[in-house]
């Protein structure tokens, strides 16, 4: 496979993974935004801060849900806006177009251009059933992924891509939290934290499937722990973790040449394998999050130069 | 009268299209209408575009497809047929006598200037054989047709003619839609083109390739407006699409850029004009193309199709000559007839053309795609009168030929079944052998009375059908 090839379907799979978590990640800006109380608390601008927008901001004073639609959905120049995400997506996809199949190429090219003629007002009004639009442009092309393409190369890079892209976006979520409110110990019974830490759930579809593992009570490390440990949620740093490392493997036996991804990719693992049991959260949530997000960047520039993109 | 190929002279439509006549009968303008929409959508979605140069706007518009195929008789493609494949033949002779001896220049059949000043000449091919002997690998010519007997050769392209992947996605297209169309098998299939392709490139491999050579094709880049070609083609030919940075030359050989590592490459198609091709070679400000890849070919380390300098042949400066080759090289009389000229670098023919461009339509000699043409009866003193000093400040970069009757096929209009005027564009393949499928790209002016047939001007497109016996 050329170099040019695996790097598109690679940065293509993760600009689809980026402007679903982005369109995620404004839903639960939203909720918080929501809590009375909340016009002290800056939730919209932690949003920018963990996407690394602030710099689109074109005021001063808290950021408003109208910046973060234009920043976040609209704005052509923002490469994390869902707009350029899904243009890039498209343009990496046009570029490998014989490493697609027919309906993968169909999930991207259909009403790709529906944000460009999107004004900020229609965008405003429109703000949910927008964002699930997303959603469901990147379950299409999830779908035509998983029913369609060869378990070959390719897929591997796709998946090492998405997962790359998912981990990093479950722990910018972690990082909004922090940022809004300093986690407390207790645990949360109700009140404005609860709300928030549900919220986090709420934005990664994981309320229920919480329930499911942790029973009915919400504690901030058992959502912690769910989020970042837990191997069976397919949204937890863990899973992801987990995916990058199988499909690099299996690069690693066809072609080599991934000693150091591998080994990064390891030492990401033992951090989140020791951080069970609320561990992550007494160690500091906050450092635990950044440190992940250090390696999984450490990760993505030793792909590239592993696969010589 | 234009010829208008659904009737015949007594107004009765014509045996071939007796199929295509009884469908559009049964199947009723509104429903044919409908079923038009329908395709446009499929084309969309599959993302077949075509983008326009200088033209602003759409990057990715359509171009509109028209639902009535034009159909050729068995009779009429036996001919068609032969013409092509001898033009083809000669058009490759002659690129191989300018880059050696120059025979038919030293026959004084063409001026010698008219080849060595012209800008389409390669010196740097002079003397090297090319695998086979082939340049032009994928010939595409313009035919158009003005009466029941007449086909005519309106230009050649010899470089990398374009528009192959309409000719297949169009049947493809059709065979979806309409399927009760083919099932009595009186069409003759073009879906082997690509297959054929590959052997025809196959077949020129370099002679230092041990084995199965590797083809690939080489695009400029999703920003194309052919692009949607170059990868469908690499797609049905189930080889690479890389882009001149995924290539690079060592010892004489050049490879491509994979996860594994560098691997060799024996045969490009090649759908980069030669002046991007190797900023070493050609224009050393191009950011295109791949350094040391022209050394690459000389040393017979990988093959080029197609072969640098094969745009000589298809310069409509040398156009007027194609006859004389045909003669010269072939010993035979052309079958294709070529159409009256007027090459305004001759004083003669210059004075005629300016005292009579109201009545001819005008072209640079080196343009290309209906750009920078004078269709004198259609325009307006002021514009004629700015052509005619363009001509005179240039006179060799023009030639004139008189205003065709081109033949009108039908097309679905806003009124019903409606005449266009269209032209032909078959794709001759030259490998050890040559190959011509029988079919090719139909371009039909959707305008009432319009000549340009044109994709960037508005053009579009149908599906070819040579029926079978």
């Amino acid at each position: 496979m050329l170099s040019r090839t695996a790097e598109n379907l690679f940065w293509m799979a993760r600009y689809i993974e980026r402007a679903e978590s982005t369109a995620r990640l404004i839903t639960m800006g939203q909720r918080m935004a929501l809590l009375p109380g909340s016009d002290f608390l800056d939730e919209w601008g932690s949003v920018l801060r963990v996407t690394g927008c602030e710099a689109f901001l074109d005021h001063s004073g808290p950021a408003t849900q109208a910046d973060i639609v234009r920043i976040l959905l609209l704005e052509p120049d923002n490469p994390s806006s869902i707009q350029s995400c899904l243009v890039r997506a498209r343009a990496n996809a046009k570029s490998v177009r014989t490493a697609l199949t027919q309906e993968m190429w169909e999930a991207l090219n259909l009403s790709w251009r529906r944000l460009e003629d999107c004004s900020l007002e229609d965008a405003g009004r429109d703000l949910s059933p927008l964002l699930d639009w997303v959603k469901t442009r990147a379950s299409m092309f999830r779908g035509a992924v998983d029913t369609g393409l060869l378990r070959n190369t390719g897929y591997d890079f796709i998946r090492i891509g998405g997962g790359l892209e998912r981990a990093q976006m479950t722990l910018r979520l972690l990082e909004v939290k922090y940022y809004v409110l300093l986690p407390e110990t207790e645990v949360v019974g109700g009140g404005r934290d609860h709300y928030q830490w549900t919220s986090v759930l709420h934005a990664l579809s994981g309320s229920r499937a919480y329930h499911h593992v942790y029973g009915g009570v919400h504690t901030p490390w058992q959502i912690t722990d769910f989020l970042m440990v837990n191997r069976t949620f397919p949204r937890s740093v863990t899973f992801c973790v987990d995916q990058m490392g199988w499909h690099l493997g299996l690069l690693a036996r066809d072609y080599g040449g991934a000693e150091r991804c591998r080994a990064t990719l390891g030492e990401l693992s033992d951090l989140l394998a020791a951080g069970g049991d609320g561990a992550l959260f007494q160690r500091g949530l906050h450092e635990s999050v950044q440190q992940c997000l250090a390696l999984t960047n450490r990760l993505a520039s030793e792909i590239a130069e592993a696969y010589h993109f | 009268m234009a010829f208008y190929e659904l009737h015949d002279p007594q107004g009765a439509v014509r045996e071939c299209y007796a199929e295509v006549q009884r469908w559009i009968q049964a199947t009723g303008i509104a429903g044919l209408r409908h079923r038009s929409a329908e395709a446009e959508a499929i084309f969309r979605r599959i993302g077949i575009t075509f983008a326009v140069y200088g033209e602003g706007g759409d990057p990715e518009r359509l171009i509109p497809f028209d639902l009535l195929p034009r159909v050729f008789s068995r009779l009429e493609w036996q001919r068609l047929d032969r013409g092509i494949r001898q033009r083809a033949q000669a058009l490759n002779a002659f690129l191989f006598d300018v880059y050696h001896r120059g025979e038919i220049l030293r026959a004084g059949l063409i001026p010698p200037e008219l080849v060595y000043q012209n800008e389409a000449f390669r010196p740097e091919m002079l003397g090297f054989d090319p695998p086979g002997r082939v340049y032009s690998h994928i010939v595409g010519i313009d035919i158009v047709r003005t009466g029941p007997d007449t086909f005519e050769v309106l230009e050649d392209n010899c470089r990398t003619p374009s528009g192959v992947s309409y000719m297949l996605e169009n049947r493809e297209i059709m065979t979806r839609m309409f399927p009760e169309l083919f099932s009595h098998g009186l069409v003759t299939p073009v879906d082997t083109y690509p297959a054929q392709l590959l052997q025809s490139m196959k077949e020129v491999a370099p002679p230092g390739c041990k084995g199965d050579p590797v083809v690939v094709v080489l695009t400029p880049g999703p920003l194309n407006s052919a692009y949607y070609e170059h990868s469908f083609l690499a797609d049905l030919m189930g080889i690479e699409l890389v882009e001149p940075a995924d290539l690079f030359v060592d010892r004489d050989r050049v490879w491509m850029k994979t996860i594994a590592g560098p691997r060799a490459v024996d045969v490009i198609y090649r759908r980069i004009d030669d002046e991007y091709l190797d900023p070493l070679a050609f224009r050393p400000d191009s950011m295109l193309g791949v350094p040391g890849l022209f050394h690459a070919y000389r040393a017979g380390g990988v093959t080029l199709c197609s072969a640098p300098g094969a745009g000589i042949a298809d310069d409509k400066a040398i156009y007027v000559h194609v006859p004389d080759m045909i003669r010269f090289y072939l010993g035979e009389a052309p079958i294709l007839g070529n159409i009256p000229t007027w090459q305004c670098g001759k004083p003669e023919d210059r004075a005629y053309v300016l005292a009579h461009l109201g009545e001819l339509v005008a072209k640079e000699t080196h343009g290309s795609g209906g750009y920078g043409m004078l269709i004198g009866p259609r325009a307006s003193p002021a514009a004629i009168d700015a052509y005619a000093h363009r001509i005179l400040a240039d006179p060799g970069g023009f030639i004139a030929q008189p205003t065709l009757e081109l033949s009108t096929v039908p097309t679905l209009g806003a009124e019903g079944v409606v005449r266009r005027h269209a032209d032909f564009r078959p794709y001759c393949l030259v490998g050890s052998e040559m190959r011509l499928v029988a079919g090719g790209l139909t371009r039909v002016a959707l305008t009432e009375g319009s000549l340009v047939v044109n994709s960037s001007q508005g053009g579009g497109v149908k599906d070819t059908w040579v029926l079978r016996d």
